[in-house]
């Protein structure tokens, strides 16, 4: 219900009242130092401006807040009985992710000699790759996941001792440590499949930091707090990325000139294309038994078993596949550091991949994407702010939930139309 | 059909069933046959053990004694109580809807169905691995089952709906798709959990000629719980009265509205006078004073 102009103004006079009461000490008073001796000094018109600068912020608010408020009671109204009314801006999101996808193809032709650039684009697509794997998981299958960083580091750890200790290359070692990870996930959702919600969150929640710790334990095998370093970088199918030497190299294959950008550039393709690999599975296995079976388990698990579906198989291949695409964004973090201790792996990192998914909106591909762009991007943008950065962040966040609370793509698009097929007639 | 006096045989069996929690008994050695092809009726008041049983027949408890045989054609005799939930619905085909409806809200009235045909489709597909590859044999099952549920749309009227997000349509339609989304699982016996329930005398009116059709044309089986007298007894072939977790009256509807145990415990007077409901509610006067 809007408020009155008359209720607003004592709403923005309450708050204007509780500033004058806390102002008159913190702004009001101040005390300087004159010769030695302290004095407290007025700053009287200082105070009046930081109150009626609250008066006015407090009012615009609320008026803000109303205006929105009647808008969405109105938009409910109007789309009540209109129910087969196609999506509103469906058509949108498709078209940016055309030119989004346009975009990562085209970035390191534009930015070939900026490292910086590029550097932060593969962050983001590395993001990206984590998002859409904890998506099938907390967005498809409906399982708060509140550990992925967990099969982030199996995948690392498992490239990084293959390669260290057994001279595995990047390829071989990526199915395998997929596979490793896959066990991983099948070992947190064995034990928990009875669980949901809250009570999946804290256990996903404890294995990711079981994993952690264990990794910062295990000196002998994981290195312990010293994490392992020298992991083998990716080569170009055989051609490694190094100045002129004895074996032939990328640069020398092609006739280029060496440059260290060569690798930055080659790693960032390697992302996209695992990337984009992703993608088309996840969105593929949406529109399969399997895809389907997972938004009904989200949507209701009883009715499910009373279809006779085996929830315990679609809930262990939602974890499996989840933690196989987090298990292989780790084995490119891996590559891509060349160093890696327990200290990437921080329930931060899980607590950033999850606000990823929701932020984008539960089950969106493409709101992964975007909502990356932003968790990744908006630090960064805010390192000239230093201190503020986090607030930048913090705040940004609120905000968006504030207008979007289901995402930033909340739309849900079905897997397919009876229309196409049957109404044509 | 060879028993006597007409009655087809027993689909289900239903042999000195108890279920215990704690100290209370929801179900106190109860037997029942469910007769093949007709329209069984549960009934009783609130609490008597009328879902406890369909809980119990569809693997989601496990009962404390007796058994639930199922005289499956194929399969020949199936105990149900040592079954769990899925293979009670995917393997002796005995599904079930529910009295708060599930469906998958956010999923549309099509999809819902095509969930419904998840086990089949999940062969077709290989386990989904072939269908990644969009091979023949999975097309050929997906334009099946959507023929399939396209048809079940079509004949409970829902075929308009099929783009609709379940969780988004009036409740009537909802218990329909409820319906037609156990259909595609193709039961041999159909359990409902109050069907009529929140539905308008002319939709209930429509679901007895729905359940009636089903019997008549696919030669399913049901068994209902209902309230509403108007579906009971126009529908049912058999009923059983259930009063405290016991069976106290089985028979025909006639036999069930004259049978004086029945009717103390359940039915009450014939000109039962229902109170008035209050003029306002506590949560209608709040509106209003919203509203003012």
């Amino acid at each position: 219900m809007p408020a009155t102009l008359a209720e607003r103004g004592r709403d923005a006079a309450a708050a204007a009242a509780i500033a004058l009461l806390l102002g008159i000490p913190m702004i009001g008073l101040t005390t300087v130092d004159q010769g030695g001796a302290l004095r407290v000094q007025t700053r009287w018109p200082w105070l009046a401006v930081f109150v009626i600068a609250v008066f006015c912020g407090r009012w615009l608010l609320r008026y803000g807040l109303d205006r929105l408020r009647t808008r969405r009671t109105r938009a409910r109204s109007d789309s009540t009985g209109t129910a087969a009314r196609p999506a509103p801006g469906g058509r949108l999101p498709g078209a940016l992710a055309w030119l989004t996808f346009g975009i990562s193809l085209a970035l390191p032709l534009v930015f070939s000699d900026n490292r910086y650039v590029i550097d932060t684009a593969t962050t983001v697509l590395i993001y990206v790759m984590l998002g859409w794997g904890l998506n099938v998981v907390v967005g498809l299958a409906g399982l708060l996941d509140m550990g992925h960083a967990a099969f982030y580091a199996v995948g690392a750890y498992a490239y990084a001792l293959l390669s260290t200790r057994f001279g595995w290359g990047f390829w071989e070692a990526l199915p395998v440590a997929a596979l490793i990870a896959a066990v991983f996930g099948l070992a947190v959702g064995w034990p928990s499949l009875r669980l949901r919600g809250d009570y999946l969150a804290i256990v996903t929640l404890g294995f990711g930091e079981i994993i952690r710790v264990v990794l910062l334990n295990g000196a002998e095998f994981s290195g312990g707090p010293n994490g392992i370093s020298q992991i083998p970088r990716p080569s170009f199918f055989g051609l490694p990325f190094a100045p002129p030497g004895e074996a032939p190299t990328f640069a020398a294959f092609f006739g280029l000139e060496f440059s260290p950008m060569h690798r930055i550039l080659f790693l960032y393709y390697v992302i996209l294309m695992l990337a984009l690999l992703t993608n088309a599975l996840v969105l593929r296995l949406r529109r399969l038994p399997i895809g389907r079976a997972w938004e009904a388990m989200r949507e209701d698990e009883i009715a499910c078993r009373a279809l006779g579906m085996n929830v315990t198989h679609i809930k262990l291949s939602a974890f499996a596949l989840g933690a196989v695409l987090g298990g292989v964004a780790g084995v490119f973090f891996a590559a891509r550091q060349g160093f890696i201790s327990p200290e990437s792996f921080t329930f931060n990192e899980s607590a950033i991949i999850l606000a990823i998914v929701v932020l984008g909106g539960m089950g969106s591909q493409f709101g992964v994407v975007l909502a990356s762009l932003v968790l990744v991007l908006l630090p960064e943008i805010g390192r000239d702010f230093a201190e503020y950065r986090m607030l930048l962040f913090g705040a940004a966040m609120i905000l968006i939930m504030i207008w979007r609370p289901g995402g930033i793509l909340a739309q849900r698009e079905p897997t397919l139309r009876l229309a196409a097929k049957d109404r044509r007639v | 059909m060879s028993s006597a006096a007409g009655t087809p045989p027993a689909l289900l069996s239903v042999e000195r069933l108890s279920m215990r929690f704690g100290g209370l008994a929801a179900i106190d050695d109860l037997s029942l046959k469910v007769p093949a092809g007709r329209i069984t009726g549960v009934i009783g008041p609130n609490g008597a053990g009328k879902t406890t049983l369909f809980n119990c027949l569809t693997g989601f408890y496990r009962p404390s004694a007796g058994g639930i045989r199922l005289h499956h054609p194929q399969l020949g005799v199936l105990r149900l109580e040592t079954l769990p939930s899925h293979e009670v619905a995917r393997r002796a085909r005995v599904v079930r809807t529910f009295q708060n409806i599930r469906t998958f809200a956010r999923m549309t009235v099509l999809e819902n169905l095509l969930v419904a045909q998840h086990n089949v489709l999940q062969r077709a597909s290989f386990f989904s691995l072939a269908g990644l590859f969009g091979r023949k044999a999975y097309r050929r099952a997906e334009e099946d089952a959507l023929a399939r549920a396209a048809g079940w749309l079509d004949r409970l009227g829902l075929i308009e709906h099929a783009d609709t997000p379940a969780g988004s349509l009036p409740y009537g339609l909802q218990r329909r798709v409820e319906i037609a989304r156990a259909l595609c699982v193709d039961p041999l016996l159909l359990c409902l959990d109050e069907p009529a329930a929140g539905l308008n005398p002319r939709e209930s009116g429509e679901l007895n000629e729905l359940l009636l059709r089903l019997v008549a044309e696919e030669r399913l089986t049901l068994l209902l719980i209902e309230h509403d007298m108007s579906v009971v007894m126009n529908v049912c072939d058999h009923i059983c009265v259930l009063n405290y977790g016991r069976r106290i009256a089985e028979g025909t509807p006639t036999e069930i509205r004259n049978d004086p145990q029945v009717i103390a415990a359940y039915l009450g007077e014939e000109d039962e006078s229902v109170p008035e409901p209050p003029a306002k509610t506590w949560a209608r006067q709040r509106a209003d004073e919203e509203a003012a």
